[in-house]
């Protein structure tokens, strides 16, 4: 019995440790950001990074969201004659819920594990150590331009991947579905508000921040070894999907009505 | 390394310096005294405490207890921005090079001096071929990345790195580990060489004994926490500790093969 206790308090505490840290990383990395120096050299590689090679896998992956989506809507909206609400449907879902949900999720995969990765290595090699020899805060020069660059870069993302999630929609429905083009696109428009687009934005601008804050943290306290590393690259994307589905329900809720 | 050294007062002392990690204290009262422009090699088995001490006297680590002072200047509690400031007297190479993997050779080599002087990129170029030439290197190398270069190139970079902004002090983390014994040797000249150019007090750790013969003025060794022996390179061999005699000697059998056995026992 008193093993079972040890065990549960030994957990509390490593949990409740672990969140300090994570807190007082949390904290550095955003006092580290809006303080000088600004190694603009990183941002600009951090936001072509996470930026302009992520719309790819982001552009397929609203794509053919958006084109399922036009189709099992269709299917449960002609149940009732309500097929008509496809369009409107289709931008609702994608521009306030499924392109940044879909997005941060992706961008997570690809974006947080190479961040964890490669900071991760850093610290195993010993180059984070060579940083604070030769003058520079790791803080500064490889975290602050990581978080700037997802939380700057995902919205803009998510714009694009909304425009591409809604266009896959509008294939469907009038190759596909046979809608009248002008018809989809009025509708497609009618019930859209300009607070639809940014909320998704806000969404996307807090899942970047959380994407590479999980990665920058889990690659800095990296274990030694291949095997740290592969458990830091892990452990980000999972924090980091994770975090994003919660943030996702506390933004939503905040916005809601 | 060099034969006369003047009567100042001690570069760096370290006094009953501790660290410990978790339950494990690795550093048990860490003593010495590194003379300006002097070469003081730290010898002792894997695991008994170098590196930490190294990185303790770097601020890399914060040691728990006892002092570090550098040219007088208590550094046991400093703050950042006066560790930031120590740090800048110091160059460090480290074990395996820990060159910027994302950077070309001539941003490795120049990347303190370019945080620290507005450089233009041409500048920096030059300053980085003009460092890595010393080093026996070709000029071209400076477009090259890490990867593409051997061990013992990386090796002299990292060397340049350290020494491209004259730092007073600089600190050798097994300089010639995983070296060729005439690699070994090249670089332990070029490190002779800089030294001596700079007029910069090192500090090397090493378990490589023929690279300690050559570098070293002063030989200090660690074992379990404490320094054990330290004295003048040439009475390494007449040192009459047991442990020094072993070690030097690299004896399979002695009192540090029994502390090892005794050690994997408690796990």
């Amino acid at each position: 019995m008193i093993g079972f206790l040890q065990n549960i308090g030994r957990t509390t505490l490593a949990f409740l440790a672990a969140i300090g840290r994570l807190s007082l990383f949390t904290l550095a990395a955003v006092r580290w950001t809006f303080l000088p120096p600004y190694y603009l050299r990183q941002l600009g590689r951090q936001m072509i990074d996470i930026g302009y090679f992520s719309l790819p896998v982001v552009g397929l992956t609203t794509l053919f969201s958006g084109m399922v989506l036009a189709l099992q809507s269709y299917t449960g909206f002609a149940r009732f004659s309500a097929e008509d609400t496809v369009a409107t449907v289709v931008v609702l879902s994608v521009t306030r819920e499924l392109g940044p949900v879909l997005a941060g999720l992706m961008v997570a995969g690809r974006i947080g594990a190479s961040m964890a990765a490669e900071i991760g290595t850093m610290r195993v090699t010993d180059q984070i150590d060579a940083l604070d020899t030769l003058s520079t805060r790791p803080m500064q020069y490889l975290v602050a331009p990581r978080i700037v660059a997802g939380t700057v870069c995902l919205p803009f993302l998510v714009l694009i991947g909304d425009l591409i999630g809604v266009f896959g929609g509008y294939l469907v429905g009038v190759y596909r579905l046979g809608f009248n083009p002008s018809i989809y696109l009025s509708r497609t428009l009618e019930y859209l508000e300009i607070s639809d687009v940014t909320l998704g934005l806000v969404k996307a601008a807090v899942f970047g921040f959380l994407i590479a804050l999980m990665g920058c943290y889990h690659g800095y306290h990296s274990g030694r070894g291949a095997e740290g590393v592969g458990r830091a690259t892990t452990n980000a994307v999972v924090s980091a999907s994770i975090l994003i589905l919660i943030a996702n329900y506390i933004v939503t809720a905040l916005f809601f009505g | 390394m060099t034969a006369q050294r003047k009567a100042s007062p001690p570069k760096i002392v370290l006094q009953g310096m501790t660290k410990s990690f978790g339950d494990k204290q690795v550093l048990r009262g860490i003593d010495l005294e590194v003379a300006a422009e002097e070469s003081l090699a730290i010898i002792g088995t894997s695991g008994c405490g170098k590196s930490v001490t190294l990185k303790c006297l770097l601020g890399l680590l914060r040691a728990d207890g006892g002092s570090i002072r550098v040219d007088g200047e208590e550094m046991i509690n400093a703050g950042r921005h006066q560790m930031e400031s120590m740090r800048q007297r110091f160059g460090m190479t480290f074990q395996f090079g820990a060159l910027f993997d994302s950077l070309p050779i001539w941003e490795n080599v120049t990347f303190r001096l370019r945080q620290r002087q507005h450089m233009t990129r041409q500048q920096a170029r030059d300053a980085a071929a003009e460092t890595i030439t010393q080093l026996g290197l070709a000029a071209h190398v400076i477009d090259q990345y890490p990867a593409e270069l051997s061990g013992g190139m990386q090796k002299r970079v990292a060397l340049a790195r350290a020494i491209a902004d004259k730092p007073e002090i600089l600190l050798f983390d097994e300089p010639t580990s995983g070296l060729d014994p005439i690699t070994g040797g090249v670089i332990d000249r070029l490190i002779i060489d800089s030294v001596n150019r700079l007029g910069a007090t090192a500090v090397t750790i090493s378990h490589d004994m023929a690279s300690v013969r050559r570098i070293a003025d002063k030989v200090a060794m660690v074992h379990n926490g404490v320094i054990i022996w330290c004295g003048p390179a040439s009475e390494m061999d007449n040192s009459g500790v047991e442990e020094v005699h072993q070690f030097v000697h690299g004896l399979a059998d002695g009192p540090l093969t029994l502390a090892a056995q005794a050690e994997a026992r408690r796990g």
